[in-house]
């Protein structure tokens, strides 16, 4: 069998679907808000991050956990719209390289203030640390965690590519990701499309800060930073501007990163990031619409 | 366009890094330090400069050659007799090389700017986003070869050992070599062909300027900078892998931002003006007098007000500080009639 081949066991395989399945949410997170916006969200991970304090927050204060995971809904919700009306709106009109350098001040500036408020060690989520134990399935033990991750990753990228195809509001935003400004001619409000797309990138944000907190009990000021670097590669990979191949990007990476990280000895996991960006780089230049979509349209000249 | 009327744009930025220096020369050695690195992120932003100011593209990639100009002085210089102790996996042929400080220096640059030629070959034909993306994908690629490659320097540990060779003047004389390099670059021909494709990439094509080189032109010369830059960083402190990452790229972009990344002025003035802010608020962290007011702020503080301040010139003023513009002498007015 090829599990045997590859020297896998179970266990390794469904880190790597629960990676992946981690990973494709917060890939389409960022591929949605570059749909609308033509901006690369760096401060994802400082979404991710304070949904991760606010689980904190709510493990300490002993919350019931439905409690806790709704806190964290909201102040993520709330952090990325008051983001979008100081921050992206008023760059809206720069050239994406700006609002990419925008975002990382803004990335910094927040993982300074949870450094400032909470310290270099961070605070500890553990309310939710009994997914880690296993369920039996079928004779295989696999983590409770990593069934959630891929059933919950299943269910709203299937949910979104509906809000996408079959409401007024999805059909809006695919226009728009198309071409905003005759979007915009034909009657598609343009704040309305941005709102959307911002609420439900941090919508997945949450779910993702959730997730994550399972794996990485104590929240410091750099939780989600590794991971939505790792995101950001697979998104351009898969190919930015649109939600399927950026699902795509999203989860191969985290499928791969999950498995060979477990697979491999530490000397060679180690380079993973390596291997993985000198792909995006390939990318980027070969295939610079992304290696999941079909030929992308002629470049703008003048 | 005499050369007495340019004059400013050198001897202005020029004044200022040789001010700070003989400044620093009055203080204390404790604060004299932080005079030191402020020099040394002279000249890194000034590298930026000549290649992100002169071609308007972004890079996230710099501090990797900054990065390898460091490891290069660092490697070669380190005492014969303590490298097998410090790190033990290097590589044979570096372990029985040594040069002295201004050969490693000279190696630095080198090492800089060849690294930079080779990654610019491939990158050079991205613009915008994607060349923003591929220059993070180098600085990631080369953090994580030199954080674990133990085979080339000391992989995770500081860089300890290295001669501290660097005082004032090789900090000063460091900055004013890039700057001194940034302004010829930026008044030779392949400057102007290259700021001729910043502002309108069609026409400067058109008139048979190539893009992809003039591009790869200046970035093998920023990337030399910056790899001087590194050499000069690594005689003056035990550097990290980890401290040449994404937090230095972070500082140094958001220095020239502020200042204003269309001219040398800007580059200078934001490097010292924010790394001037910055270090009081670090000093702070142990706490400052101020007026007779002593001040402590918790860790984290210099980093938060300066990506307060990049983001909001970013919003308010894109053009940074400086607005793009050099000083200069004003022109003697000729007016064509139309």
């Amino acid at each position: 069998m090829t599990l045997a081949f590859l020297n896998l066991s179970w266990p390794v395989f469904a880190n790597g679907l629960e990676f992946g399945g981690i990973y494709a949410l917060m890939a389409v997170g960022i591929g949605l808000v570059f749909g609308v916006l033509r901006l690369v969200n760096f401060a994802y991970g400082q979404l991710i991050m304070a949904g991760g304090f606010a689980l904190a927050y709510g493990s300490q204060w002993n919350f019931p956990n439905w409690a806790s995971i709704l806190f964290c809904f909201g102040v993520v919700l709330g952090l990325s719209l008051v983001m979008d009306r100081l921050v992206f709106r008023p760059l809206r009109t720069h050239s994406p390289a700006v609002m990419l350098v925008a975002t990382f001040a803004v990335a910094f500036v927040l993982q300074n203030i949870a450094q400032l408020s909470f310290g270099t060690f961070g605070k500890s989520a553990g309310a939710l640390a009994f997914l880690n134990s296993p369920w039996d399935l079928g004779g295989v033990e696999v983590k409770k965690i990593a069934v959630i991750a891929v059933v919950t990753a299943a269910v709203c990228l299937v949910a979104l590519q509906l809000l996408l195809t079959r409401t007024s509001l999805g059909l809006h935003m695919r226009a728009a990701s198309m071409d905003f400004r005759t979007a915009q001619l034909l009657g598609v409000r343009a704040n309305r499309v941005i709102a959307g797309a911002v609420i439900i990138s941090a919508v997945f944000a949450a779910i993702a800060a959730v997730m994550l907190s399972v794996e990485q009990l104590q929240v410091t000021s750099t939780f989600g930073l590794s991971d939505t670097i790792f995101v950001l590669a697979g998104v351009v990979l898969g190919g930015l501007n649109r939600p399927i191949p950026a699902t795509l990007g999203g989860f191969s990476i985290g499928f791969a990163t999950g498995i060979l990280g477990g697979a491999l000895p530490s000397s060679q996991s180690q380079y993973l990031p390596s291997i993985l960006f000198a792909a995006v780089i390939v990318v980027l230049l070969v295939r610079p619409n992304g290696l999941f979509t079909r030929g992308g349209g002629a470049v703008q000249r003048v | 366009m005499s050369a007495l009327r340019r004059a400013p744009e050198l001897l202005v930025p020029a004044l200022l890094v040789l001010g700070t220096a003989l400044f620093a020369l009055q203080v204390s050695s404790y604060l004299q330090a932080y005079f030191l690195d402020t020099l040394v992120k002279v000249a890194i932003v000034v590298a930026l400069y000549v290649f992100i100011g002169n071609s308007g593209v972004l890079s996230f990639g710099h501090v990797s050659f900054v990065a390898l100009g460091a490891w290069t002085a660092g490697v070669l210089t380190v005492p014969a007799d303590q490298k097998s102790a410090i790190m033990p996996g290097l590589a044979h042929f570096l372990l029985h090389t040594n040069v002295g400080n201004l050969a490693s220096l000279a190696l630095a640059a080198a090492v800089g700017a060849v690294a930079a030629f080779v990654v610019g070959l491939p990158l050079m034909r991205l613009s915008g986003l994607a060349a923003g993306i591929a220059t993070f994908a180098v600085l990631e690629i080369t953090n994580n070869v030199l954080t674990y490659d133990q085979s080339i320097g000391p992989g995770e540990n500081a860089f300890s050992s290295v001669p501290q060779t660097t005082g004032i003047w090789q900090a000063a004389v460091g900055a004013l070599i890039c700057i001194a390099v940034a302004f010829l670059y930026r008044t030779s021909r392949y400057g102007r062909m290259l700021r001729a494709t910043r502002e309108d990439p069609a026409a400067a094509a058109a008139v048979g300027i190539s893009i992809y080189r003039q591009r790869l032109l200046a970035f093998a010369i920023s990337g030399g900078l910056a790899g001087l830059a590194g050499g000069i960083y690594v005689h003056l402190l035990p550097l990290t892998a980890a401290g040449l990452h994404l937090d230095l790229t972070f500082i140094t972009l958001a220095m020239l931002v502020v200042g204003g990344s269309g001219s040398l002025l800007g580059a200078v003035v934001g490097a010292l003006a924010l790394n001037g802010l910055y270090s009081f608020f670090s000093a702070a962290t142990n706490g400052v007098d101020l007026l007779g007011w002593n001040l402590t702020v918790p860790q984290g503080t210099a980093e938060l007000v300066l990506g307060t301040l990049m983001a909001l010139v970013l919003i308010a003023r894109p053009g940074g500080l400086s607005g793009g513009r050099e000083l200069s002498l004003p022109r003697r007015r000729v007016r064509l009639e139309a």
